[in-house]
């Protein structure tokens, strides 16, 4: 067998190791019983308390907003959801790591770190509901519109990564993927452009184990994920995707590096999707019980909590205000997403082109008349 | 045509999506090289069911799951079928097939033509399409303008279960390339399945008249049904052309229909601009100029991108804009 040495050895500073991209065994602070692991215990120090439960409580109202947009589906207020319930460390670790100027690449299942980031929980569910294709302003918000076709928007990032390396700002550029994502010749492209020009630019696949039905195992051949990196000559991580510090750590380092120059990085998180694909789903035709089962003993918000409360970090305050915190998120969204929305029919032609070409206005007209003689026609009908 | 259908189940209603299951089925018990693969096929049997259990019944070999990688599926029916197989794969939905595009216009569309006939390529890609199911965007697409502009390929699309059924066993035994559109809100209507059917390439009068025709596909076949019912009421003797393939295009069965009539609307769900409906129009004129009353009307999508869920009923083409466009037909004495 060939060992592939792997790039950038050059002393870049990763004390989580970003040159053990061949190893397959995921990076980790916190072992599933929320034990702080071998492999990493000497960076334990550096750990910031204040972080630790900033982190712990986003991830309580992150699962709080997953658990009321499944259950606005059940009730016929949402359209569709990808729920990311058990992937809250991958949503809110990384997402926390970034600064509010860094560019972030949602898909469709990325809703709770959107939350995270501050939007608006309604305008982020805006595309689940069939109002608009987004619902936040992608510019205040620096966090491109969910992305619907897979890992196209990984090059985006990347082209994004590149121009602000070129403007001389130290921007980064996160983009989400899911593991099927990775198969697609987009996201080799972006790594490719983005490794060439050596762009500000972070991947982080969140490798769930399934792509709607598929595992994994039928979506690549490879060892990991990560090892993709190698081919590109890029860095690249596998980190456990239930572990919260490992996950905020691994992207923070990855930013930095990004900033420093240093080029994109690769980050595989290895977690699990533990509700079906979509409400359209039916999980049981492909995957076991057993198998959700191995996953809810690694939840990755029981575990930060063992360690806090183990730590004797996790005040009875702290945990009633968070869930206060959750529980005015949740009934806000009950309120505000249980009113039908209003949409403005107009609003089919006003975004096309910065000036509607004469046939879209035509096109406006004749659809305003045909609602004004319905409207009519239903006042005549009244009367 | 094979048909393996029994008695029993001839004389029960099944769904169109159930239509496409059993014509795969049957292509692949006829002919071994029939295979069948794309994202999510195998064991959940396509996100629409549509390919339920083909592999428990033909095993892994026959009907698989690939990477989720387009253009990999593409490119690799087209290697395939360069070997001798038949195989048929899956577009998820409409918006997706696009990644597989360069796979499309430059090999599969183009094969047969560059290498003098040397090597054709018997595929069958299944795109299910449109709108009106309440998709959050890149779900409702209707792409089959692009693929019909684009020369090699065949673009089919039917409207009933058994026209689904008849046309997609013509499209695996066709040795050309075929774009099968699957209207995917017609894939739960039901009817009775009948496996005698059209060659590619012949449309169906589904209603006849002597006033105006309307010309449909796919989805737009049921408004146009729907519209010559709610016409009837208002006076107008409307006929319905289902083209059930828009290449090759059936221009005797349109032209002959037109002539009778001497008016004519297209309707369909992609925008207007650039789309079908304008190659449909122009045919008609070229063919029925004399014959015409009034210009060739069309009733389509609005020129934008296809809208969300909550505004999809504005954009798809209604009863009642088509009997607008009826009413425009220049009638002397009404
Ligand atoms: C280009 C493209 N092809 C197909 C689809 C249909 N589709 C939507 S989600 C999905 C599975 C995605 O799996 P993965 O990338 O692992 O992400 P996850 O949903 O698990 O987060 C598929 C096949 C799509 N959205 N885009």
């Amino acid at each position: 067998m060939t060992v592939i040495a792997a790039p950038d050895k050059t002393g870049s500073g990763f004390p989580l190791g970003f040159d053990t991209i061949l190893d397959p065994s995921p990076l980790q602070y916190l072992d599933e019983h929320g034990a702080l692991s071998g492999a990493l215990r000497d960076d334990v120090p550096e750990l910031d308390p204040k972080e630790l439960l900033a982190t712990w409580r986003a991830m309580v109202i992150g699962r709080r907003f997953d658990v009321q947009a499944t259950t606005m589906v059940r009730q016929g207020r949402l359209a569709v959801y990808p729920s990311s319930f058990g992937q809250e460390a991958c949503e809110i670790g990384a997402i926390l790591a970034l600064r509010p100027t860094d560019w972030f690449f949602p898909t469709y299942r990325d809703c709770v770190s959107m939350v995270t980031r501050g939007i608006d929980p309604v305008q982020t569910l805006t595309l689940l509901r069939g109002d608009w294709h987004c619902g936040y302003d992608s510019q205040v918000w620096r966090t491109a519109p969910q992305c619907t076709p897979l890992a196209t928007q990984a090059p985006h990032a990347a082209g994004l990564a590149l121009a602000a390396k070129l403007a001389g700002d130290d921007t980064v550029a996160l983009a989400f993927c899911g593991d099927g994502g990775t198969s697609e010749g987009d996201f080799h492209e972006a790594l490719n452009f983005a490794a060439v020009y050596q762009a500000p630019a972070i991947f982080f696949v969140q490798n769930n184990q399934y792509a709607i039905s598929v595992p994994l195992a039928k979506q690549t051949h490879a060892a990991a994920l990560a090892h993709k990196a190698v081919g590109y000559g890029m860095a690249g991580v596998r980190v456990d995707g239930n572990d919260v510090i490992a996950v905020r750590r691994v992207v923070a380092e990855a930013a930095e590096r990004a900033r420093r120059g240093q080029g994109p990085t690769l980050i595989e998180a290895v977690t699990y999707r533990m509700q079906a694909h979509t409400n359209a789903d039916d999980a049981t035709r492909y995957r076991d019980e057993s198998e959700v089962e191995y996953w809810k003993v690694r939840d990755p918000l029981a575990r930060l909590e063992t360690y806090l409360r183990a730590a004797g970090l996790l005040g009875e305050d702290v945990v009633a205000e968070a869930n206060q915190a959750a529980e005015d998120l949740a009934n806000d969204m009950r309120s505000r997403l249980g009113e039908e929305p209003e949409v403005d029919h107009r609003d089919l032609f006003r975004h096309v082109y910065a000036e509607p070409t004469p046939q879209l206005l035509e096109q406006a007209a004749a659809l305003q008349a045909e609602l004004d003689a319905e409207a009519d026609a239903e006042s005549e009908a009244a009367r | 045509m094979t048909a393996t259908l029994d008695g029993a189940a001839q004389s029960t209603e099944i769904s169109l999506a159930q239509a496409v299951n059993r014509a795969l089925r049957d292509a692949m018990t006829a002919d071994e090289k029939v295979v069948v693969f794309g994202e999510d096929v195998g064991v959940l049997g396509g996100v629409f069911r549509v390919t339920d259990g083909l592999t428990r019944d033909f095993g892994e070999q026959r009907c698989f799951d690939t990477p989720l990688a387009e253009a990999g599926i593409m490119g690799t029916a087209i290697g395939m079928a360069m070997y001798g197989f038949r195989p048929v794969v899956e577009m998820q939905f409409d918006a997706f097939s696009y990644p597989a595009f360069e796979q499309i216009a430059s090999h599969l569309a183009k094969m047969r033509n560059r290498t003098r006939g040397a090597l054709p390529l018997p595929v069958v890609v299944r795109v299910p399409y449109g709108g009106g199911i309440g998709g959050v965007e890149h779900h409702s697409d209707s792409s089959e303008g692009y693929f019909a502009a684009t020369p090699g390929l065949h673009v089919v699309t039917p409207a009933t279960v058994s026209d689904a059924y008849t046309l997609l066993r013509a499209a695996i035994e066709s040795d050309d390339p075929v774009i099968f559109m699957e209207p995917k809100r017609l894939y739960w209507s039901k009817d009775q399945l009948s496996t005698t059917g059209p060659a590619i390439g012949e449309a169906a009068v589904r209603r006849q008249g002597a006033d105006a025709t309307l010309i449909a596909y796919g989805p737009t076949v049921q408004t146009a049904l729907e519209a010559a019912e709610a016409g009837a009421a208002e006076g107008y003797d409307l006929e319905v052309v289902d083209l059930r393939s828009i290449v090759p295009f059936d221009d005797a069965t349109v032209t002959a229909s037109v002539r009778k009539t001497g008016r004519a609307v297209v309707i369909h769900e992609a925008a207007g601009f650039g789309g079908t409906g304008a190659e449909i129009a122009a045919r008609v004129s070229e063919r029925c100029f004399h014959w015409l009353e009034a210009p060739v009307r069309r009733v389509t999508g609005f020129d934008i991108p296809y809208p969300p869920p909550k505004l999809e009923r504005h954009h798809l083409p209604s009863v009642d804009r088509v009997l607008d466009a009826v009413a425009s037909l220049q009638w002397e004495d009404r």
